[in-house]
């Protein structure tokens, strides 16, 4: 072999198809994000107006009945400029809470259980097979689920609680899986020192693994969370309204949400619609971006490099 | 093969171990091993890579017990008790019988949870602050963190967290510690100073180790059992204890061949 040849290669030649390379790049996330920032800028030039109360506009000097005072808390109106989200914020709230309270020890309780307790048998694999699958079933089926499970079957009506326990199968499996990523990355050497020490199989996972863990699956739930915010298609073939005038009071009052809220402004045909909807839809990304920066700053904050 | 130390009385060993075999599924990793150990006195395990040091060191305190298809053979008594008996809860026995891992592996907390776990867990919450103090001071931590015990352990250097998982471990107030390669992601200061340590701790609690140091085994030890792998039938290498004398019988005047050959860095 000819040993002069052994380390060389053309520079040129490299430094070209990286630069290849790179402007691809470049070019992909250039592309995503000039989509999202146009669409940004359009939903909030259109409704940013909307956002803000007559009062702060400066149309009127005073607030009353028949100026209704704020986008976000008045209720929906016939007339574009006076309908507000109100109700439908209040019902993605309480959808919020309840997959919340339901998401958590399902999910967590799931995910500690196959992760840590469950035997490697046929049936834990069947079951984690079916799971990952369950995350791809598109989400009207999800939507059907619930009306024959929580409307009808339990008797919960279309009320925000059967809402919000769709949600909470919707989101599950993929709760689930990020749960138990977070205690798979857990290393075992954590379990064993603990049971090095005496303590029980119990302990051990209770006070030390899944502590450890939290900040992963918390990331999961938020995850999750943020997602099912922005369905509308289950809540609708669960049988949600599309228009209430009132703030749900109880679990099992009637509900819509800011997603169902929009869908139905975009409907009518006048064009104020436009920038009512537009203020409905920079609400929900608020809430969406502001979710999502949340579970950024647990997983920089609190998760561990092993 | 068998070697019998005689000259103490059965009430000075720690363990008795008696045939032992230890297999994960149908692969033996080490076999036939009968040995008896002393209490407080420091033994050292060593030999080639893959003899079934680990293996053999995690069924004295049942760690074993946590690997699906690992199972033991054989008798192996603690102060009179086969560890293996029916009755044995493997909880109790990892209680009494504490382990150092060769990578140091501190609970990701503070210094201070790092020794209130296993005291919490074993009921010992009485005086919490001076146990903390006392399994610090005892393990030459304490003069380094006194200031800082909410620190996170993961913040500790390498040494200081394998110093850390030793003081959690003598907390509990185990009668044995088993240290499996303890300083080998250390670096010699850190290692010397383990070393120190474990001269102090031998004359509250029986120590064994398992080293791949040559030097550490012949520094720290009082008794040394060389482990080598011979090929079986279907070709695997299955370990087998070859010597266990007291160590300076073995560094300076060997009885096998191959202990010879592995101590003078001519195999292994
Ligand atoms: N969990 C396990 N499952 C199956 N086989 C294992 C397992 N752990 C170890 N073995 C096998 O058992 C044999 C002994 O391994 P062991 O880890 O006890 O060796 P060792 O003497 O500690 O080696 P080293 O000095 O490299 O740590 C090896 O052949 C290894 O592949
Ligand atoms: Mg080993």
């Amino acid at each position: 072999m000819n040993n002069s040849q052994l380390l060389k290669g053309s520079k040129k030649e490299r430094e070209l198809k990286e630069l290849a390379f790179l402007t691809i790049l470049y070019l992909c996330v250039t592309v995503a994000i000039v989509t999202l920032m146009t669409l940004i800028y359009d939903v909030i030039s259109t409704g940013y107006s909307r956002l803000l109360s007559d009062y702060e506009l400066g149309l009127i000097n005073k607030v009353t009945i028949d100026n209704p005072k704020d986008f976000l808390t008045s209720l929906d109106s016939r007339d574009p400029l006076k309908a507000g989200i109100g109700p439908a914020f209040a019902g993605t709230i309480w959808l919020m809470v309840i997959v919340i309270a339901s998401t958590f020890p399902l999910g967590a309780g799931a995910a500690i259980y196959l992760q840590e307790f469950a035997p490697r048998n046929k049936l834990t694999r069947f079951i984690e097979l079916n799971l990952t699958n369950l995350a791809g079933v598109p989400s009207v089926i999800y939507g059907l689920m619930g009306l024959a499970v929580f409307v009808r079957l339990a008797g919960f009506g279309r009320s925000v609680l059967s809402g919000g326990l769709t949600l909470t199968l919707l989101i599950l499996p993929v709760v689930i899986v990020a749960s138990r990523e977070a205690l798979k990355a857990v290393p075992d050497t954590i379990r064993q020192g603990a049971l090095a020490l005496g303590s029980t199989r119990f302990q051990a996972i209770f006070r030390q693994v899944v502590p450890s863990a939290i900040p992963g699956m918390v990331t999961g739930m938020v995850l999750g969370l943020s997602r099912a915010i922005g369905e509308t298609a289950p809540l609708i073939f669960m049988g949600a309204l599309t228009y209430v005038n009132y703030y749900p009071d109880t679990p099992l009052s009637g509900f819509t949400a800011i997603p169902i809220q929009v869908y139905n402004w975009i409907g009518y045909p006048q064009s104020e619609w436009k920038d009512t909807s537009s203020a409905g839809i920079i609400l929900l990304l608020g809430l969406l971006l502001s979710m999502n920066a949340l579970a950024l700053i647990i997983r920089n904050r609190f998760e561990k490099d092993w | 093969m068998e070697t019998k130390i005689t000259t103490k009385k059965e009430l000075d060993y720690v363990f008795t171990v008696r045939d032992v075999s230890v297999s994960y599924g149908d692969f033996t990793a080490v076999k036939n091993v009968s040995m008896d150990m002393f209490k407080n006195n420091i033994t050292a395990f060593i030999g080639p890579s893959g003899c079934g040091k680990s293996t053999l060191i995690r069924s004295f305190n049942r760690m074993n017990d946590l690997i699906p298809n690992a199972a033991v053979n054989g008798e192996i008594n603690y102060q009179g008790i086969n560890l293996y008996d029916k009755e044995v809860d493997p909880v109790q026995v990892r209680r009494r019988i504490g382990m150092v891992f060769q990578k140091p592996n501190p609970f990701p907390k503070s210094i201070r949870e790092n020794i209130t776990f296993g005291l919490k867990v074993n009921n010992m919450t009485d005086n919490l602050d001076d146990r903390v103090e006392k399994a610090l001071t005892q393990a030459a931590l304490w003069d380094e963190v006194k200031n800082d015990l909410d620190k996170n352990a993961l913040d500790l250097s390498g040494g200081q967290q394998q110093r850390l998982c030793i003081a959690r471990t003598i907390a509990v107030e185990p009668d044995t510690i088993l240290m499996d390669e303890p300083c080998s992601a250390l670096d010699p200061v850190a290692t010397k100073k383990i070393e120190d340590l474990m001269q102090i701790l031998v004359k509250d609690f029986s120590i064994l180790i398992v080293t791949h140091n040559m030097q550490q085994a012949s520094r720290v030890s009082n008794y040394c059992a060389f482990f080598t792998t011979k090929a079986t039938d279907d070709g695997r290498r299955t370990g087998e204890l070859v010597e266990y004398s007291d160590t300076k019988t073995m560094f300076t005047n060997p009885s096998e061949s191959l202990t010879e050959e592995y101590i003078s860095g001519r195999f292994g």
